[in-house]
């Protein structure tokens, strides 16, 4: 196959390159270059989208032997990512910006670009496995648990995933450095990415309040009475308890965690750890991994609502293009805006992003 | 096969500068000792810079060599700017190569300079009357006029004496890195200050050029450290690097003529294949004279990014023309300058023709164009 390997300069898609390479198809490897002033970006060694980054997937490419090119995605990348993420922070959400990255970059935009210029698919260094099942070429879990990234790419159809290919799924991590180090990759000791690589910083709140200011409101608990005052409500993250600095203790002087963020009243509402419990979850524009469960029918599966969190026993139904979920133990604290995913045992169903919660 | 059609970067060395490059390494000796074996390294690099000056129409004193051309642009720029407090204005042209460009915005940024932008036309040549009215308008003020010979994107040759002309006791300079060797160059001629040529351009080797700086000025140098080139600039001379160079110039400008004709023949060629090959591309760089062999070409309706990749592909090395540290392509501030709307210029890539480029090369390349344009327009 003739393959655009996407390498972001770190060692997961260095090595998931070396190995399509090595498995005797046509390779060319891709930088994405996600900000049109790669300073702007800058973040040293915890980034995707640096100029050290840019270099080092150039010399991995050297290594593995490919060719490698640069391709410029900043202006996709800011409309359908960045934009995004400040739109619903701004609506009162708690976005995901990686999912959105796989959704509309990685396996949009680059996929899409690939295939014009003649190619059949593209390879990251993503942590999950495809799979031929009785539902056809599937997505499923990798094998390493702490690693494994289908969360994230949930979001991706049955026409996207059938133009990807994951070559790291059935590997653990270790060994992925282990390989990286004989196959003299340099970055092998590189450490991963965290945090959010448009805020170098790390200073989410702080990159927030200079995009959509920071207007003071109330926070108030459940019965509506005010108990202190926050300088921007997209700064909270549904059941957090640090730094409310609330003025009106409670009786008994029990913790108080916010519940729900109110966006056109710029409201923050508080209150106790039992009124966080939610058990029932909504979810918008679905997105079908594989072939579609069967609408208005009860399946039984599990639910996940971040990257790395456990799978939830539920029951869920969908009609087409939502999904409702009911788990079996509650959970405490969801947002708005997070990614829903159903999972088959380690199969991906599919994804939805969480509209309402109960 | 691989075609390689990006000698506006840079191009093969000569074999004459290859030797020359190795039989100067084999020498002991540092030219600004004073014992037989330094002088005997001094008198090869005196001989090479009398071969050069001869060749560019400038004194041999006149030539301080450098390591590169950026290094002797930001000579130029920032020496002149430093040498004369009084005056704080640069005024360059909008499509000067960034070896220019990004000193006059340091130096504004950090030095408290006021930067005038002259402007070209569509065609690429600097707009002789927007230049008098900005000269006119600032006489008093102005440290420094750059204006390159010729453009390395689009290839035009600039009206350097006009410029000369209206410049008056203003120090002009000029980046003839893209000229010197391929088209007729006369430092005392043009009457400009100053101006840099490169080896690597030519056929020479990579990490010598040179400043040709008028006899009896003194600017403020970059480097200090023993003042080897006329206390302007310091550092060991680069022997055998001056050599080679001197070995390249020669063979250069003995075949100027020989090798314009030629060139020039196989762009025509080149263009006239991609004209019946693909009816809509647009040729960008007018004038009468221009640089023999550079072709920069925008195909409606495509991304230079997918361009560049097939052709890469393909085994044809072209270019879009410039590009930054990371490698990002970004539309061309020449092309945007010459009033080229930002999407045509996303879709313009530059073939640029060398003394070692063949018929069979361009007779593939006009072969190939048509699929990847298409491909490239999906």
């Amino acid at each position: 196959m003739k393959i655009v390997a996407a390498m972001s300069g770190g060692v997961d898609s260095a090595v998931a390159a070396a190995r399509m390479a090595e498995a005797g198809h046509e390779v060319i490897g891709v930088h994405l270059a996600l900000s049109s002033n790669p300073q702007k970006y800058r973040s040293g060694a915890r980034g995707c989208c640096t100029i050290e980054d840019s270099h080092d997937a150039r010399r991995a490419a050297d290594m593995i032997g490919i060719p490698f090119y640069i391709w410029d995605m900043a202006e996709e990348f800011h409309d359908g990512v960045v934009e995004n993420f400040i739109e619903e922070y701004a609506n009162g959400r708690t976005p995901n910006p990686c999912l959105r990255c796989n959704e509309k970059i990685k396996f949009a935009a680059v996929l899409e670009r690939a295939k014009g210029l003649g190619f059949d698919g593209v390879a990251t260094g993503h942590y999950a496995q495809m799979r031929e099942t009785d539902f056809g070429r599937t997505m499923h879990r990798a094998v390493d648990p702490g690693k494994d990234q289908s969360y994230v790419l949930a979001v991706l159809n049955k026409e996207q995933l059938d133009g990807a290919l994951f070559p790291l799924g059935d590997t653990v991590k270790d060994d992925v450095r282990i390989e990286a180090k004989k196959r003299g990759l340099y970055v092998a000791n590189k450490p991963d990415s965290h945090d959010i690589c448009f805020i170098p910083s790390g200073n989410n709140a702080g990159w927030l309040r200079d995009r959509l200011g920071s207007e003071s409101g109330p926070i108030v608990d459940e019965d509506g009475k005010q108990v202190g005052e926050h300088q921007g409500a997209y700064t909270y993250t549904i059941g957090q308890r640090r730094g409310l600095h609330l003025s009106v203790p409670t009786e008994g002087g029990t913790p108080r965690y916010v519940l729900k963020i109110e966006p056109k009243t710029n409201t923050v509402v508080v209150g106790s750890k039992d009124a966080l419990a939610i058990s029932h979850i909504e979810g918008e524009k679905a997105i079908w991994c594989g072939p579609q469960p069967e609408a208005g029918k009860v399946h039984r599966g599990f639910a996940q609502i971040r990257a790395h969190g456990a799978p939830l026993p539920c029951e869920y139904r969908t009609d087409g293009v939502s999904i409702v979920a009911d788990l079996d133990e509650p959970l405490l604290g969801l947002a708005t805006g997070q990614g829903l995913v159903i999972y088959d045992g380690d199969r991906v169903v599919g994804s939805a992003t969480v509209s309402a919660t109960e | 096969m691989a075609i390689y059609l990006d000698h506006a970067a840079t191009t093969p060395m000569l074999p004459a500068a290859i030797d020359a490059y190795s039989r100067q390494m084999a020498q002991i000796g540092n030219a600004s000792s004073l014992h037989t074996q330094g002088r005997s390294v001094r008198k090869a690099v005196e001989e090479s810079r009398e071969l050069i000056a001869q060749a560019a129409g400038c004194e041999a004193s006149e030539i301080i060599f450098t390591g590169s051309g950026t290094e002797a642009n930001n000579l130029a720029i920032k020496g002149f700017f430093w040498s004369n407090p009084s005056k704080k204005t640069i005024v360059v042209s909008t499509i000067e190569h960034h070896a220019v460009l990004d000193p006059v915005e340091w130096l504004r940024e950090h030095e408290g300079a006021n930067v005038i932008h002259a402007p070209v036309t569509s065609e690429g040549l600097i707009d002789l009357a927007a230049l008098k009215a900005i000269i006119e308008n600032n006489r008093e003020e102005i440290a420094l006029i750059a204006v390159m010979h010729s453009n390395n994107e689009v290839g035009t040759l600039q009206p350097i004496a006009d410029v000369v002309k209206m410049a008056g006791d203003i120090p002009v300079h000029t980046d003839a890195v893209q000229s010197f060797g391929k088209v007729v160059f006369d430092f005392a001629d043009l009457g400009v200050t100053s101006a840099t040529i490169s080896a690597h351009k030519l056929g020479g080797p990579l990490g010598v050029a040179a400043l040709i700086l008028k006899r009896g000025l003194d600017i403020t140098p970059l480097l200090h450290g023993g003042g080897q080139e006329r206390d302007i600039r310091s550092s060991t001379v680069n022997a055998p690097g001056i050599v080679s160079f001197a070995a390249a110039v020669d063979q250069a400008l003995m075949n100027l003529r020989e090798n314009y004709f030629k060139v020039s023949a196989l762009a025509d060629q080149l263009r006239a294949g991609i004209t019946k090959a693909v009816p809509s591309a647009i040729f960008n760089g007018g004038g009468e004279e221009r640089l023999p062999g550079i072709v920069n070409v925008t195909f409606p309706g495509t991304k230079n990014e997918s361009l560049l990749v097939l052709l890469d592909l393909a085994g044809i090395s072209a270019s879009q023309g410039s590009a930054c540290s990371a490698g990002v392509q970004r539309p061309s501030h020449v092309l945007l300058a010459m009033d080229i709307s930002e999407v045509n210029a996303d879709a313009t890539i530059r073939f640029s023709l060398g003394t070692t480029t063949s018929e069979e090369d361009i007779a593939s390349v006009c072969k190939a164009i048509s699929a990847v344009v298409s491909k490239a327009g999906l």
